[in-house]
């Protein structure tokens, strides 16, 4: 990748290598980054919003500038801070030491944490722009109303040279509060491209085989996952979890590094089933590596978390459900035609009800009273059941368990409504 | 590209200490000269180098000189194109300073429009006289910050520097605070006491406070004959009126200055043209020259015009003009040392891509068909939710019918 593109006036050329050499593939957005920057002593934007998806590089390229070029800057993570007065402690020890940070009042306000802010401005004036890095910048918008606002102009509040650079994944039109606000700097991190990212995964090797092995790897793994999953990390994940599988035909001497073909007809039923899998994370990662050890067993012959669906019930409970079940994704009017009927009907109906079923399994479950629950349970179950405290507590405890849930708590006792929250697979494996 | 450094070292060899000594051996003439170079900002002893030192020295200089324009909004000498609002608030502001009236006036204004330029250029202008300067109090409240009464009741007795204030801590309660200040205030009268200008920024997050009680006590000292103050509220809001209760609005004198932004598009150029132009103070008066006959051949340019054209329809206000003329600044390097009509080009699209367009190109083939089949689902049923159910099911159909079984992929697959 070229080489030059990063320059900036008033930093070291050797620095600058070693950045570009950090940052393959994002060469253009440090560049505007470092432009925008300008010489550390200048002033800067006030507010500069950066968006991309997950694992664009947002936060890495510009947190390895900044530490890179040695400018006074402050990162927080808006997941952290569960308070805006954690976030403001952690700014003003990163800015100005811990001592700043101590004079902050138990629980501060942004007009503390301003005033104390231009004290130690005042006492250390500022040579340099300051940088606060805020990621995660969505969860800004459920703090308090006033903090975004207050942010985005924080250069004119306290009168410091100062950037603010907010880092999310959502769109800044989102984020606009219904007064309006000081508009900051727009700056988008496209995704990578496919060449980019067999670039990038290509460069953590292995090394006991040659680069040019690991690349063809990688090149099959995009093969597969690529149209799914552009995530950075996801695929780095998956590459480093499945590289030991690649490489076992040529452990074994079945092939050479040169059988290309050979080893993608290998490993491509094996990465398939690992998109049903590892990706899902049914199974853990360890566990699928694990069983590339084991090898002799199939593998998914491991039951995933999806699989442990199935759950126990006692007896009426599973009648229970199934006739909420009923209840649920049948309209009302065919419930005389499906249960009051004799039973020669029965067969029937059933590939009646199916043909609607499917139509109505779109929208959902609908929610049903308690007296049609009992009444289909009845005629569902064959034989003759009394209405027993325990029928009754077995209904309320399908709702603890979350297999129904109620809808409308208007009235606990009278006529109570409810949904069934299961699927048709549950549902078929307990019938 | 190599020679960029020195702004900085040089800064601070003026700092340092051993300087004088060093001046002292000099005889007048040299020390006259150092004077001269160090205003031109030349600092090459060497003749050899001057000139490349220059070239990028400079562009360090215009950089300084338009970020701290742009970012920093540094006051202009006179507001542009508001020059009756202007003189209505000095002559109200003068009013208070000298006479000792007590006045109330919002300004209301969009965003960007200049509100708090305005005021700040009215300040300066009256603290130039020398008996205001000395005479003044003035207290800056901002709305986001200030979010209750008592946090502001607090930031005004700390910023008047009253008598239960020791450093910047400020004691006692609310209701002392409220009492203690009210009769600060009261106490005094037009002729002996000093006069107070508050100054509230983002005035309409105050009429949400509880009652109101800082702007009924604030306009209360105002209408009647107390110590003179002058309280002037700056808003983005038309209806900030309609915010304030009865007893506040009557209270309040009904004086607003307007900024509306009256740009035509050939005052916007102009202020295109201005924004960029150097002053005469720039250190470099050859390199400024010839930045600015750039800057009015740049005006010139019929692709900048249109780009002008394009930003003057979609906002009038100077913060936009602003931030575009910031990136397309911040494109000039030491090897492009001028303003080429490419950057101004390249900052606009900058500046108006469309960030959903963006996302959107960044999403996986897989996440391209649900959209699609949500684009189908919405044309159908007219504006109806789905479910992923639905969706699900307006995907299969597609693979079934058109693509063949490429994009097969489990619904768990599917459904992350």
């Amino acid at each position: 990748m070229a080489g030059a593109a990063l320059r900036c006036p008033g930093c070291p050329e050797d620095k600058l290598q070693t950045l570009t050499e950090d940052l393959t593939c994002r060469e253009a957005q440090a560049g505007t980054l470092l432009t925008l920057m300008g010489e550390p002593d200048q002033y800067s934007y006030p507010s500069v919003f950066i968006y991309g998806h997950r694992a664009s590089g947002k936060s890495h390229v510009l947190l390895t500038l900044l530490s890179q070029l040695q400018l006074p800057h402050a990162a927080v993570s808006c997941v952290e801070c569960v308070s805006a007065g954690l976030m403001f402690e952690q700014v003003l020890s990163a800015l100005f030491g811990a001592d700043a940070a101590s004079l902050l009042p138990r629980a501060p306000s942004l007009s503390d944490f301003v005033r104390i802010y231009r004290q130690a401005c005042v006492q250390h004036p500022a040579q340099h722009t300051r940088y606060i890095v805020v990621e995660r910048a969505e969860l800004l918008r459920d703090m308090e109303a006033n903090l975004l606002p207050a942010l985005l102009r924080l250069q004119e509040l306290v009168d410091d040279n100062v950037t603010v650079f907010l880092l999310s994944e959502i769109v800044w039109e989102k984020f606009r509060p219904n007064t309006g606000c000081f508009e900051p700097l727009l700056l988008h991190f496209p995704d990578y491209t496919k060449a980019e990212l067999l670039h990038i995964l290509s460069r953590d090797t292995h090394p006991s085989y040659t680069p040019e092995l690991y690349s063809s790897y990688i090149n099959i793994l995009l093969g597969v996952f690529y149209s799914v999953c552009r995530d950075l990390r996801e695929l780095r994940h998956l590459a480093a979890l499945n590289f030991s599988k690649f490489c076992e035909p040529m452990e074994r001497g079945e092939a050479r590094e040169s059988d290309t073909h050979k080893l993608w007809r290998n490993i491509e039923p094996h990465l398939k089933k690992a998109m049903q899998s590892v990706y899902l994370r049914e199974v853990s990662s360890v566990q699928w590596e694990e069983q590339q050890q084991m090898d002799e067993k199939e593998a998914t012959a491991l039951r995933g978390l999806s699989a442990h669906a199935h759950v126990e019930l006692p007896y009426y409970s599973k009648f229970l459900l199934i006739a909420a079940y009923l209840a649920s994704y049948n309209p009302a009017r065919t419930d005389r035609r499906f249960f009051l009927k004799h039973h020669g009907k029965m067969k029937k109906t059933n590939f009646l009800k199916k043909h609607e079923k499917t139509s109505n399994h779109l929208l959902g479950p609908k929610p049903f009273p308690l007296d049609r629950l009992l009444a289909i349970f009845y005629s569902v179950v064959d034989s003759r059941v009394a209405p027993t405290a325990s029928v009754f507590s077995q209904i309320s405890s399908l709702v603890t368990l979350q297999l129904l849930t109620q809808v409308g708590h208007s009235d606990q006792l009278d006529s109570p409504k409810y949904k069934c929250a299961v699927s048709l697979d549950f549902i078929l494996a307990i019938s | 590209m190599t020679a960029v450094g020195p702004p900085c070292s040089s800064e601070s060899s003026f700092m340092s200490p051993s300087m004088n000594a060093f001046l002292s051996e000099y005889d007048h003439m040299t020390w006259l000269k150092y004077i001269y170079d160090r205003t031109v900002h030349i600092m090459s002893k060497r003749k050899s180098r001057e000139k490349h030192l220059t070239v990028g020295e400079c562009v360090s200089q215009v950089q300084r000189v338009l970020r701290e324009r742009f970012c920093h909004q540094r006051l202009p000498d006179k507001p542009v194109g508001l020059e009756s609002q202007y003189k209505h608030l000095l002559e109200l502001l003068r009013r208070t300073a000298v006479h000792g009236e007590s006045n109330s006036v919002l300004i209301i204004g969009p965003r960007g429009s200049g509100k708090t330029m305005l005021l700040r250029c009215a300040l300066r202008e009256l603290l130039e006289l020398q008996e205001v300067k000395t005479n003044i109090l003035q207290v800056h409240l901002s709305g986001l910050l200030q979010t209750d009464d008592r946090i502001a009741l607090r930031e005004i007795t700390r910023q008047l520097q009253l008598e239960n204030v020791v450093g910047d801590k400020v004691f006692g309660s609310f209701a002392e605070n409220l009492v203690f200040l009210l009769d600060a205030l009261k106490k005094g009268d037009k002729s002996s006491s000093r006069p107070v200008f508050f100054i509230l920024d983002e005035f309409d997050l105050f009429a949400h406070h509880k009652n109101q009680t800082l702007l009924y006590n604030l306009l209360d000292v105002s209408q009647s004959a107390q110590a003179p103050v002058a309280v002037v509220g700056l808003t983005c809001r038309l209806d900030v009126l309609e915010l304030l209760e009865k007893r506040v609005k009557s209270r309040f004198s009904h004086r607003q200055i307007h900024l509306l932004s009256s740009l035509t598009i050939s005052q916007y150029r102009d202020a295109f043209r201005a924004e960029l132009t150097l002053q005469d103070d720039f250190p470099d008066s050859k390199f400024s020259q010839e930045w600015n006959l750039d800057i009015s051949k740049l005006c010139e340019d019929k692709s900048v015009d249109e780009i002008l054209q394009k930003h003057y329809n979609s906002s009038k206000d100077f913060r936009s003009l602003h931030s575009l003329l910031l990136l397309a600044v911040s494109r000039v390097s030491v090897s492009s040392p001028t303003l080429r009509a490419v950057d101004l080009l390249e900052a606009s699209r900058m500046s108006s891509a469309d960030s959903k367009g963006n996302i959107l190109h960044g999403l996986s083939i897989l996440e391209l068909c649900l959209i699609i089949s949500m684009k189908h689902l919405n044309d159908i049923y007219e504006g109806e939710p789905f479910n992923f159910q639905m969706v699900h099911n307006e995907f299969k159909k597609f693979l079934q019918r058109k693509s063949h079984s490429i994009h097969n992929f489990e619904k768990p697959v599917v459904f992350k």
